[in-house]
């Protein structure tokens, strides 16, 4: 099921360093996503921004609002956060395949990379154990997300900086590693979910693979259209004799982390 | 109002309900948009260009946006022939619509081999000759650069196909006229341009090209007055229909096109944009034939005015 609808903007506010959280209204949307699906928002009112720019969900709230967590990184988001309460904002989705959710007897763990937080949130809080862990890295403390930004949800979580001005110091990956070392978890009760930055989700996938952890990851590309049609967004998998592209747009953008290629340029 | 204005065009022996075509590439095999649209309202759509065999198409990235248009560099990515007449083209049988497939061959026999192919299959109204692709290294451009290897392709597919067969050109041309003519004369029934611009992006911070191919073809608003023009000279060139495109994004755009005297219009980039483009556009010609008084779409193709200025 996918919209393309004009919907209103609720609320458009700055979370964080150059960070904002966009609500906006579509029955249909909320009524439809699934954690790690997105939606492509068309930004420019004219030719230029002429591309949709395709956004994680990061949740849904009182049935009709679809959460959208984005950081200001190009001149789409530059034009996104100006966009105030009551403006019109044309979407397309739900689109892609989602997260594939835990049994319940698993314990999810959640490792997110900067704003690779936005499908993880919709996930943690479409799981809604109290077991669920996210571990979130940023680069400095300004620019922390808090997790309860997305409303009251019981989660565990912690958090690393790479300047260490909260939290641990250093990688989000080491948290990762020691949260690993310090349980004595069966690997078979433990679920991986992880998006962010590719170095980041390449190790990520490197620590699954080691402790025989299923990782589910969500995986970012260019996209012109988001529905399978321009072919532009793809990411190699498997290994080199049987390398092939899966379209991150409808193959994705979850993907199992032993499915991609991650030595690809 | 009272009247309802005539949509219809002819190109060549194919008559179309309406002259609002989905241009190849950038509208999947159609089924992708059923959700968002009524694939029967459409004059025709056109498939993503197929091979003989499936082609994987280029590295990553593919496409990068570029000041009101965007690059493509995909690399004819297709599921080839026998994969499309087996899966998709059944799909699509029962439309009330044109299924235009475009084709793409490595060589000259290839282009032969797949109008063979196509030859007496049902679902299928009419073929339209890839042969200015931008992005694969091994001809495609090529084919559509020469006047001489234009018409050659042209007679291959014309004598192996017992349907229409519509070329589509390349703009990376010195003189496109000199294409369209040789094409024409080759036996081609109609001649649909402009495919992409080639062009390229760097990326300052790496220093490197911003697409893996390095070049990529150029569509959208950006190219539109260049593909404009080139429709003006091909139409008072040859006789056979003119399909224009190039940056078409709405009504307006499409006037502009049917003014100069293209018989259909193609919808290319517009689609990833807006999905319905296609149809908000037929349903804008209505509007502004019914609000023109224009009974006939006919009565507009063309009709652009060059002397009293």
């Amino acid at each position: 099921m996918m919209f393309e609808q004009k919907t209103e903007i609720i609320f458009n506010k700055n979370v964080a360093l150059k960070t904002f959280l966009l609500g906006i209204r579509s029955q249909e949307i909320a009524a439809h996503a699934i954690p790690g699906q997105f939606v492509m928002l068309r930004i420019g009112k004219g030719p230029d921004p002429l591309l949709r720019r395709p956004f994680s969900i990061s949740g849904t709230r009182d049935q009709d609002l679809v959460l959208i967590l984005y950081k200001v990184v190009g001149k789409g988001t530059a034009l996104l956060q100006e966009k105030r309460a009551g403006e019109g904002l044309s979407v397309l989705g739900p689109l892609g395949r989602g997260f594939g959710l835990p049994d319940d007897e698993q314990v999810p763990l959640l490792v997110a990379g900067g704003i690779g937080v936005a499908p993880l949130f919709f996930l943690a809080q479409t799981i809604h154990t109290t077991n669920t862990q996210i571990m979130m890295g940023f680069g400095s403390s300004n620019e922390i997300i808090p997790v309860d930004v997305m409303g009251d949800f019981k989660i565990q979580y912690s958090i690393s900086t790479d300047d260490g001005t909260h939290g641990h110091g250093g990688l989000v990956t080491e948290l990762l590693a020691t949260s690993l070392e310090k349980h004595t978890w069966h690997p078979s009760s433990l679920s991986l979910f992880s998006c962010g930055p590719k170095p980041m989700l390449k190790r990520v996938a490197e620590m699954a693979l080691e402790h025989h952890i299923p990782c589910q990851v969500s995986i970012e590309a260019v996209m012109a259209c988001g529905m399978g049609a321009c072919q532009g967004c793809v990411v190699r998998s498997g290994s080199h004799e049987t390398q092939t592209y899966q379209y991150v747009c409808k193959d994705g953008p979850v993907f199992f982390s032993h499915q991609i290629d991650w030595n690809q340029p | 109002m009272n009247h309802i204005s005539d949509l219809r065009v002819k190109i060549g022996p194919l008559g179309l309900k309406n002259p609002v075509i989905a241009a190849s590439g950038t509208f999947g095999y159609g089924l992708e948009f059923e959700p968002l649209l009524d694939l029967n309202l459409l004059g025709a759509f056109i498939v993503k260009g197929i091979s003989l065999s499936p082609r994987q198409g280029n590295p990553p990235p593919r496409i990068v946006e570029t000041p009101c248009g965007m690059l493509n560099a995909i690399g004819l990515a297709n599921i080839g022939l026998e994969v499309f007449l087996r899966d998709k083209l059944p799909r699509l049988k029962n439309l009330d619509t044109h299924v235009i497939v475009n084709i793409y061959g490595h060589s000259v026999d290839e282009y032969g081999e797949l109008a063979n192919a196509l030859k007496g299959v049902d679902g299928i109204s009419a073929v339209e000759v890839n042969i200015s692709c931008p992005n694969v290294a091994e001809g495609g451009m090529a084919f559509g650069t020469d006047p001489q290897v234009s018409a050659k392709v042209t007679e291959k597919v014309v004598q192996n196909t017992d349907k229409p067969v519509i070329v589509k050109l390349s703009p990376n041309v010195t003189d496109i006229r000199l294409i369209a003519r040789a094409v024409e004369d080759a036996g081609a029934h109609a001649v649909s341009l402009i495919n992409t611009l080639t062009g390229m992006a760097v990326d300052i911070d790496k220093r490197i090209p911003k697409l893996a191919n390095i070049s990529g073809g150029l569509s959208g608003p950006a190219i539109r007055p260049v593909a404009l023009y080139m429709v003006h000279q091909v139409v008072r060139t040859v006789k056979i229909p003119v399909i224009g495109m190039g940056g078409i994004m709405d009504c307006r755009d499409a006037l502009e096109f049917l003014i100069a005297g293209a018989r259909a219009v193609q919808v290319g980039t517009a689609n990833f944009v807006n999905p319905t483009a296609t149809v908000d556009i037929i349903s804008g010609l209505r509007e502004y034939c019914d609000e023109q008084g224009i009974e006939d779409i006919n009565e507009i193709i063309g009709s652009l005015l060059l002397e009293c200025r």
